[in-house]
């Protein structure tokens, strides 16, 4: 009987390629950003509301991330950004070799920002390193104030939370204040930005929070 | 819920390992999981369980070691436990610390019953 000393990362193998896909956007100076959240939170919309805001300034390219169907790519599609749709068939989670795969549907050339939307999910999706500069964590105000006590370790991985669907406080529940203190009780170095997709109420401070990580990389 | 594919990478690292070094028979594998890693224990081992069907693994047991979450203080410099959701220093309230463990995901250590020689 003997014992084999291994001390290997389980996630090994993700690693080394997310590390592969870092080098490859920092080489062709692209900024990433990971975009992370439940399901409906608003993913989708922000990313449109951020094409749409954008356009005249950033390049942007989208990879878009589901379990099943297209319906993402088109819509984002309809907006004429180069995107490229990953249907995990199951799968709960975006992984490096999926996202570098994607990326050679791209023109690389010609990208300062790409956007991965993740599979919505606050859980899985924590694990895995995308090869991304950031992490931003989307909650809307439907899911109620408790989610980043739900859910930690999404939102101690995060650099931005993104509070989404605030025109609808009237109508809930939601304590917005609550739902920031919970957030920075996780993670005190979290950047928040409420807005809305509909009125595209603080979509501004967003566009001009991520200009300026995109400078400084 | 992804610890089917965790099991996987467990699987193909012990299997890596084993080849790379010749052994034979294993007996159990050691992994290290941080409480904050998103990993339900028992959902692991049932993955482990239901795909460890190459010979050398088919009787290998997964023992999992859990790891706590370790924070360092940068105030008053202690290391401590702490019990998410709450991320504070336990001694003196301090929100500004450094997480060290409880995100750790890692195979350890194989135990295995006999070594395979080489052929002179």
């Amino acid at each position: 009987m003997s014992v084999i000393t291994v001390e290997r990362k389980v996630l090994e193998k993700n690693d080394l390629i997310a590390a592969e896909i870092r080098k490859l956007l920092l080489g062709k100076k692209i900024f990433a950003i990971n975009l992370v959240s439940s399901p409906g939170s608003g993913k989708t919309s922000l990313v449109e509301r951020t094409i749409l805001n954008s356009k005249d300034k950033l390049r942007i390219a989208v990879v878009e991330g589901d379990v099943q169907t297209d319906l993402d790519a088109k819509r984002v599609d309809q907006f004429g950004v180069p995107v490229v749709q990953i249907v995990t068939n199951g799968g709960c989670h975006l992984e490096a070799g999926l996202v570098r795969d994607a990326l050679k549907s791209l023109d690389l050339n010609s990208i300062d920002l790409l956007i991965i939307e993740n599979v919505g999910n606050l859980v899985c999706p924590a694990g895995y390193d995308l090869g991304e500069d950031l992490k931003v964590v989307v909650a809307s105000t439907t899911e109620g104030d408790d989610k980043p006590l739900k859910y930690p370790a999404m939102f101690r991985n995060s650099s931005a939370l993104i509070i989404n669907k605030i025109d609808l406080l009237p109508y809930l529940k939601c304590n917005v204040e609550e739902l920031k203190n919970n957030a920075l009780s996780i993670n005190p170095s979290l950047k928040i930005i409420k807005v809305s997709c509909t009125t595209d109420s603080g979509i501004k401070e967003w566009i001009n929070w991520l200009e300026q990580k995109i400078k400084t990389k | 819920m992804h610890e089917l594919s965790i099991a996987q990478e467990i699987l193909s690292i012990v299997k890596q390992t084993v080849d790379t070094k010749h052994l034979g028979y294993v007996k159990n594998v050691k992994v290290k999981i941080g409480k904050l890693s998103n990993i339900l224990p028992d959902s692991l081992l049932f993955c482990f369980d239901a795909i460890k069907s190459d010979t050398q693994l088919k009787n290998a047991e997964l023992i999992i070691n859990q790891k706590p979450v370790l924070i360092e203080c940068s105030d008053c410099k202690k290391i401590s436990e702490i019990e998410p959701p709450v991320f504070s220093c336990p001694n003196c309230n301090s929100i500004n610390i450094k997480m060290t463990g409880g995100s750790e995901l890692i195979v350890e250590e194989i135990e295995v019953n006999d070594i395979i020689t080489e052929a002179k």
